[in-house]
């Protein structure tokens, strides 16, 4: 099974999107910020990061740069869920990496979009 | 409402614009009556049914009759079917250079697909070595007509089927919504048609794209619709209907492996080679 990482430091936004993102078939792990997902991605790489932007301890963007940094780094699909949905931010996210970006609030049909087009479940599933 | 009014609201809707509405699915005219009797002053969708039937105010009845017949939809429905129409039928189109590209989104709703058309058409247009292309879009519906040609979007819509990039690439942030370039929407050219009408003034197609519209009308004008599409397709035309809708029964031929890709001539794969 493929695992999806979510990041964010709330604890809500994680269960909303945990219960979204396991009926497209992955196993979910957790992390509160930057610093925790690093930790999760050094002992298994996962397939997919679900990733907030603004978190304490190491935001999105630092957790990103760091993880394309690493050995492996560069295969997990990263798509950005944060509320910031200024155009020179989202530009900034995706040059940091981020393979897709969504804006908060965010629902099924949204991720499932996301999903589908990051080639993360097929198409027709959209 | 009472089941006599739900039927008789079923049978205006079915007569001016061949939608069956499914006995089923009669909880949505509260949903989609309800913001229309508030805006034309009544106190509930029963009030507007009844007073359509004792005035029969042309308006009204059409304004009912769109409100029930509105489609959500997304950026790049089916994205198969844009790929192919991007990878395969475009080029195709482009090499033969005589007279330009005619596109058709019909029942184009608010404005999804066509505004996908356009940006496709835009990316690619180093590829179309100077081709005229016109893209023309209609739906039943004056109201999405306009909120189409507004090329205005909230961020829930922009977030459905459009890929960031395009987001970046194609659309500008307007306050909390999101606008079309003026490049996309002049790209574009409207109209309110009623598929029931007589089709053949528009002219001949090469590429109509007329998704999920025809799947809810009932059989005799479905077949009506259909059949005045093919009339005006061009000979190396095609219609693209939705994933599980089909075309066979009017003659028209399936493109092997592309779910709902109708052709006027058979074998365009082969003939592209």
């Amino acid at each position: 099974m493929k695992t999806c990482l979510v990041v964010d430091d709330s604890r809500v936004i994680r269960k909303v999107a945990r219960r979204i993102i396991e009926d497209l078939g992955f196993e979910i792990a957790e992390a509160a910020d930057g610093m925790e997902a690093m930790a999760w991605c050094r002992t298994a790489m996962p397939e997919a990061i679900l990733l907030d932007w603004n978190m304490p301890v190491m935001d999105g963007l630092e957790f990103l740069r760091q993880l394309r940094a690493e050995p492996d780094g560069k295969t997990p699909v990263v798509i950005i869920c944060t509320v910031e949905n200024d155009p020179a931010r989202i530009a900034e996210a995706l040059d940091a990496g981020a393979n897709e970006y969504i804006m908060k609030p965010f629902d099924g049909d949204i991720i499932i979009s996301k999903f589908a087009q990051s080639g993360l479940v097929p198409e027709m599933a959209a | 409402m009472k089941p006599e009014d739900l039927e008789a609201l079923r049978l205006l809707v079915q007569g001016r614009s061949g939608v069956v509405i499914d006995p089923a699915k009669t909880y949505l005219v509260e949903t989609r009556l309800g913001p229309l009797a508030r805006r034309e002053g009544f106190a509930t969708h029963t009030e507007l049914f009844n007073a359509i039937r004792e005035t029969r105010d042309d308006r009204l009845i059409w304004a009912a009759v769109e409100a029930m017949t509105s489609n959500e939809t997304s950026f790049f429905r089916d994205k198969a079917a844009f790929d192919e129409f991007r990878g395969e039928i475009l080029p195709r189109l482009a090499a033969r250079k005589s007279g330009p590209i005619r596109i058709w989104s019909a029942a184009c709703a608010s404005g999804q697909e066509p505004y996908s058309l356009a940006m496709i058409l835009a990316e690619e247009s180093a590829k179309l070595e100077g081709a005229e292309v016109q893209l023309f879009a209609s739906d039943l519906s004056d109201a999405c007509v306009e909120k189409a040609r507004s090329g205005l979007y909230t961020q829930f819509e922009i977030q459905r089927g459009l890929p960031i990039r395009s987001l970046l690439n194609h659309f500008e942030k307007e306050g909390e919504m999101w606008r079309i370039s003026s490049r996309l929407m002049q790209m574009v050219r409207w109209r309110r048609i009623n598929l029931l009408a007589d089709l053949r003034p528009l002219g001949t197609f090469d590429v109509i794209f007329c998704r999920y519209a025809v799947a809810s009308f009932d059989p005799a004008s479905r077949k009506r619709v259909l059949e005045q599409m093919k009339g005006l397709l061009s000979p190396d035309g095609c219609l693209v209907l939705g994933l599980n809708e089909t075309a066979d029964d009017v003659g028209l031929f399936p493109l092997e492996g592309r779910p709902g890709v109708y052709c006027k001539t058979p074998g365009y794969k082969a003939a592209a080679a």
